[in-house]
């Protein structure tokens, strides 16, 4: 478990972090942020880089701002920076909620959440987040800035459309609104493990009625997305055991399930319909 | 938390029976072990795995500038081959690197070395195998189906075990019984992952020729014999040294053939060369445990006496057969052990290990007994079912309550206390507010459950209970040797060999308690083959027992002798001395003389003796007993999410009887231990084989170790019933932990199923399993809420 060689870069400043990355992504460079996903996958030499750009000493990048319409987070930002709310704003205490299931504490103090995003495990709590929330990725090279919405952002089990030489520099979560509600609900079998199945929901109410439903689903198929049928089940009723329920069933029926040793087609679906509506049960707490 | 109800232990005791620290943790906790990775190198090596299960190598090839080692190179180093003398034991040597054809998914093929362990990675990673790729046989079953590929040419059949058992009067018995009750267990594999995984260093001394290999091992001694043996070499020609070792747990009491390679490389390039296993590595291809069908039967008389038992066992032994003990290990302690605590003469048992594509089985912690406990346990709840009668009646019918007993294969089980641990459970846990609470919840659609499992557990047992199997190796017994050196220090040599136990601590007191000396002051040096007395190391919950035993006997030996120079020194008699405090008093008066001052009379001014004592001051004890049985009740209530399958173990409770406890601080640390094992074999750990016998399991978060949230805190009730069997009265304690996890949990998942009708016999029992049971379960209930098991503090 010892890595193939490799040369590490550690450039200080944005620019010259682009260039190098221009200069060695063609040879398999890679971006080194926590390393929590990267090294262990070294060590088990599943991958090979030439190259480590190691972004942790770019300045500016550590950038974690709510400007009244998104919450900003740079690519140095780790988990932990969310243990406690950001924002006073509702998005604040959901992240900090979200948090507490990545992971254990000490990944938590070197993972980051551009790194999570980049890496886009399907069980990705942040992947989920930035699905369910409709995130913008701000993706910069030297060739330039490019904003990338969620749902044209991930493309299947740890891929996305992130071209080479291309750094995550920020993601913007927009805001929730101030009366938003959330949930969250994940299934996993040890404590820190990744997430066998997980749901995060968000609305508001009108007059007691849901409206501005989203249910974003993660773990449970390649990507992390929103799931359509379920929010339908959602928007325009009153929240509760009915309408939670049917949501869970119309995500179950939705879905394309990922099957592995610990989790058949069967099993991912019952796993979908609890963890749908757990998570909004927990919009209610 | 740790409760003690005394028995006639403890009585006037001044060392035995005290939790005193362990003397082996200074060291350990401040960075200051020494382990055989910690050791500097000038080759480290790298091996190269077959990445198929069965098939023919077609050939390697070995990259520009790479030092590779194949089977071809080493032809003269013999295959190990361990050998049972009975139970139509089929003999199949295990290549040190694959001959000519592999047998499964991470078997050795090629061995690189290089300058550093890096190095070795890289050229590993260009070593090319070709091989031609073969069906695999993976599950147990399969390997006995008709027309199943044949693994090894001397193993017809694949059966390479088969032990066979039924008393004379079964078949009466079984016909006029009541009511048959039926359990088809399946006990999955696993893999003891220590936390200091293989590691082996070898160093190569020009002025001798001699070889010292550093290795991480249970048995030293039988490393050397083993090696010594394949090499063709004089064992005095090899040195062997176990270091700290970082956890074994029966894994490595197997002679790997990692570590033969390792010492030859050594003398082939007459230099120092090592190997550290990685995780990944541990996990393929180090030593697997526990993969088991069982089929157990039971039949009872109309009042739910147990009246006869017919056990079916299928044992995955794996592509090879471990050594020293065999392959045999696992099905024949399930035959001989199958009956446990209950009181049955009728019995019936057919035991076999299969070989097949996937890494061989070793020990691991338990031995067949989680396994055939689990499946014992479900067949009472079963037949308690049956009979309509609550679990603990069934048990408080059937156990064991008159000593010494005969089990119907003639084992003799020495006084314990199978009811006793289990009432003082059943008090503890307070089983009616238990069930108050349970209908509770169960109306409020929450599922929660209480299991029991009572167990006996075979420990410290010497070489007759070996050779009753046939072992062309018969471990057993002990040797101490205990010197009080001329400065007056106590150093003890013995020849088992801890891992991490404390026994270094145990032996300790029990010389302290007989001559007097603190046990702080007290060496005991061990797990060098040349200057420990040959011995069989750490397995079978032995090394109290046994080494203890021959400490004993050593240091009473060196007592008497000291009581004898005191009575020359004090001019007193004997009988008027008494040994503590580091001195020997004369009772009564204010005569008194240090153990120093003894020891260098013993060595410096033996003249004075007048021939009446002998010089020096070393004795030495031997021990080999004939077994003695602990025994146990745990209690496991779980609360079941029966919308996703998670089970979380509320409360954990068991109540133990090891004889007389040494260090009851010590004894809860393994109790501890072991219980967060069997709850990882319960509900966890499972190594995953698909079909084409590539491991899916591989690493830690597919094989799933229970994690300190997945572990409740462990409520101990000790009892001691002074073994007869065992001259410490001392019985075992290192397994039972990991044995009773698997019912006690298994069985409060089935009680929590109650109202579904359905029932899992299962390990480890995962929530997958759980929920395809549920999902074509006739009752719908509807439940709700299920705790937050992702989140982590
Ligand atoms: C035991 C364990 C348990 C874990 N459990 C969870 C869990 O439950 N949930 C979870 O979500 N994660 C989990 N993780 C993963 C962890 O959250 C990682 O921190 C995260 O996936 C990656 O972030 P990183 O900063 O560590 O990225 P790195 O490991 O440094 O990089 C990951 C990948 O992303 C690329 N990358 C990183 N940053 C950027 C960027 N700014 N722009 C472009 N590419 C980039 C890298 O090149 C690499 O390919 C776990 C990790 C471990 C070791």
């Amino acid at each position: 478990m010892k890595p193939a060689p490799f040369i590490r870069h550690v450039p200080r400043t944005l620019d010259e972090a682009l260039a190098t990355l221009a200069e060695v992504a063609g040879e398999d460079g890679r971006i080194l942020a926590g390393g929590q996903s990267l090294v262990p996958i070294m060590a088990f030499r599943l991958a090979k880089p030439a190259h480590l750009v190691d972004i942790n000493e770019v300045a500016g990048l550590d950038k974690l701002a709510d400007d009244g319409k998104f919450l900003t987070i740079g690519a140095r930002v780790r988990h932990a920076a969310f243990h406690e709310p950001v924002t006073a704003n509702p998005l604040g205490r959901l992240l900090t909620y979200v948090a507490r299931h990545i992971a254990h504490y000490p990944i938590r103090m070197r993972g980051t959440f551009c790194g999570s995003l980049a890496h886009a495990d399907p069980s990705s709590e942040w992947c989920l987040t930035a699905a369910t929330l409709d995130a913008v990725m701000v993706a910069k090279s030297v060739k330039g800035t490019r904003e990338i919405r969620a749902d044209g952002f991930f493309d299947g089990i740890m891929s996305t459309h992130l071209k080479e030489g291309e750094l995550l520099a920020e993601v913007r979560l927009p805001l929730l609104p101030p009366d938003g509600k959330f949930g969250f609900y994940e299934f996993s079998r040890r404590a820190g493990d990744f997430a066998m199945s997980a749901a995060l929901a968000t609305y508001r109410l009108d007059g007691g009625k849901m409206t501005d439903v989203r249910v974003g689903l993660g773990g449970a198929e390649a990507s992390p997305r929103r799931i359509p049928e379920a929010e339908a089940e959602l928007n325009g009723k009153a929240p509760g055991d009915a309408a939670f329920r049917a949501a869970g069933e119309a995500a179950s029926a939705a879905i394309e399930p990922l099957e592995d040793h610990q989790t058949d087609a069967e099993y991912r679906r019952d796993l979908v319909k609890v963890v749908v509506r757990r998570a909004l049960e927990h919009s209610l707490i | 938390m740790s409760a003690h109800t005394k028995g006639s232990g403890g009585d006037g005791l001044k060392w035995v029976g005290r939790s005193i620290r362990r003397l082996e943790d200074p060291a350990l906790v401040q960075g200051r072990g020494r382990f055989t990775a910690d050791l500097p190198a000038a080759h480290w090596v790298r091996f190269v795995r077959s990445p198929n299960a069965a098939g023919k190598i077609r050939g390697i090839t070995a990259p520009d500038g790479a030092v590779v080692i194949t089977a071809a190179d080493i032809a003269g180093v013999k295959k190990i081959t361990p050998m049972l003398h009975k139970f139509n034991y089929k003999p199949v040597g295990q290549p040190i690197l694959a001959e000519g054809e592999v047998r499964f998914v991470g078997e050795a093929v090629a061995a690189v070395v290089a300058a550093t362990e890096e190095d070795a990675e890289d050229f590993a990673d260009l070593v090319e195998i070709d091989i031609e790729d073969a069906p695999a046989l993976v599950d147990g079953r399969a390997a006995i189906a008709d027309g199943a590929p044949q693994l090894h040419a001397g193993v017809p059949g694949n059966v390479i075990v088969k032990g066979e058992f039924k008393t004379p009067g079964f078949d009466d018995v079984w016909t006029g019984a009541a009511k048959i009750i039926r359990c088809e267990a399946r006990s999955n594999r696993q893999n003891a992952t220590p936390m200091e995984a293989r590691a082996a260093h070898a160093a190569y001394d020009s002025a001798t020729g001699r070889i010292t290999l550093h290795c991480t091992t249970q048995m030293p001694h039988l490393v050397r014999t083993a090696i010594a043996d394949c090499l063709g070499i004089p064992e005095s020609d090899l040195r062997v040294i176990a270091p700290d070792v970082g956890g074994g747990f029966g894994q490595k009491m197997s002679l790997c053939p990692e570590y033969v390679l390792i010492a030859w490389l050594a003398r082939h390039l007459q230099s120092s060369v090592a190997w550290t296993e990685d995780r990944r590595e541990n996990l393929i291809a180090s030593f697997h445990s526990r993969d088991q069908y069982i089929t157990l039967e039971g039949a009872f008389d109309a009042n739910a006496k147990l009246l006869a038992l017919r056990a079916n066992v299928l044992a995955n032994t794996g592509a090879y057969s471990c050594f020293p003990t065999s392959c045999g290990m696992e099905p024949l302690m399930a035959m001989a052990e199958m009956p446990g605590p209950y009181d049955v003469q009728q019995y019936e048992c057919l035991a076999r290990a299969v070989v097949t594509n996937t890494c061989t089985m070793g020990a691991y912690r338990g031995v067949s007994r989680p396994s055939i406990t689990f499946t014992l346990e479900r067949l009472m709840d079963k037949a308690a079912k049956a009979f309509a009668i609550d679990p603990l009646d069934i048990r408080r019918k059937n156990l064991i309550t008159q000593f010494p007993y005969k089990s119907a294969i003639g084992l003799e089980y020495d006084e314990a206390s199978y009811r006793e641990t289990m009432e003082t459970a059943v008090e503890a846990i307070n089983v009616p507010a238990f069930r108050a609470r349970q209908q509770l919840a169960r109306d409020k659609g929450e599922y929660l459950g209480i299991g029991f499992a009572t167990f006996s557990e075979r420990t410290g047992y010497g070489s007759p209970a070996f050779a009753a199997r046939g072992m062309a190796i018969t471990p057993g017994w002990e040797t101490v040797h205990i010197s009080v050196d001329p400065s007056g220090f106590v150093e003890a040599r013995i020849g088992s060999s801890p891992h991490g136990q404390g026994l270094r601590t145990t032996l300790a007191q029990i010389i302290a308690e007989e001559i007097g000396v603190p046990p702080q002051t007290i060496k005991v040096v061990h797990g060098d083959t040349d200057t420990a007395p040959y011995g069989w190391g750490t397995f079978a919950s032995r090394s109290l027992v046994i080494s203890g035993g021959a400490t004993l006997i050593a240091a009473r030996k060196v007592r008497a002798k000291l009581l004898k120079i005191a009575g020359h020194m004090l001019e007193a008699a004997e009988t008027d001395i008494v040994l503590e405090d580091g001195k020997a008093k004369v009772a009564g008066t204010d005569r008194e003389v240090t153990v120093a001052a003894m020891a260098r009379e013993a060595y410096t001014q033996t003249h004075r003796f007048k021939g009446e004592i002998e010089p020096g001051l070393t004795e030495s004890g031997t021990y080999d007993p004939p077994g003695t049985f602990s025994n146990a009740c745990h209690v496991a209530i779980v609360r079941l999410d029966v919308e996703t399958g998670h089970v979380k173990v509320e409360r954990y409770l068991v109540a133990e009887d090891a004889g007389r406890i040494i260090n009851p601080m010590i004894a809860d640390g393994q109790v501890h231990g072991g219980v967060a094992q069997g709850i990882g074999n319960a509900l966890l750990e499972e190594i995953i084989y698909d079909e084409s016998g590539a491991i899916l399991t591989a690493n830690l978060a597919d094989f799933m170790p229970p994690t300190a949230h997945e572990i409740p805190p462990i409520e101990l009730h000790h009892m001691e019933t002074p073994s007869t069997q065992s001259i410490t009265r001392a019985k075992g304690l290192g397994e039972g932990g990991t044995i009773g996890p698997p019912a006690a949990i298994v069985n409060a998942i089935n009680d929590a199923l109650t109202p579904f009708n359905v029932e899992i016999d299962t390990i480890p029992a995962t929530p997958q399993r759980i929920r395809a049971l549920l999902r074509n379960a006739t009752n719908s209930a509807r439940p709700r809420a299920g705790g937050d098991p992702g989140a982590t503090t």
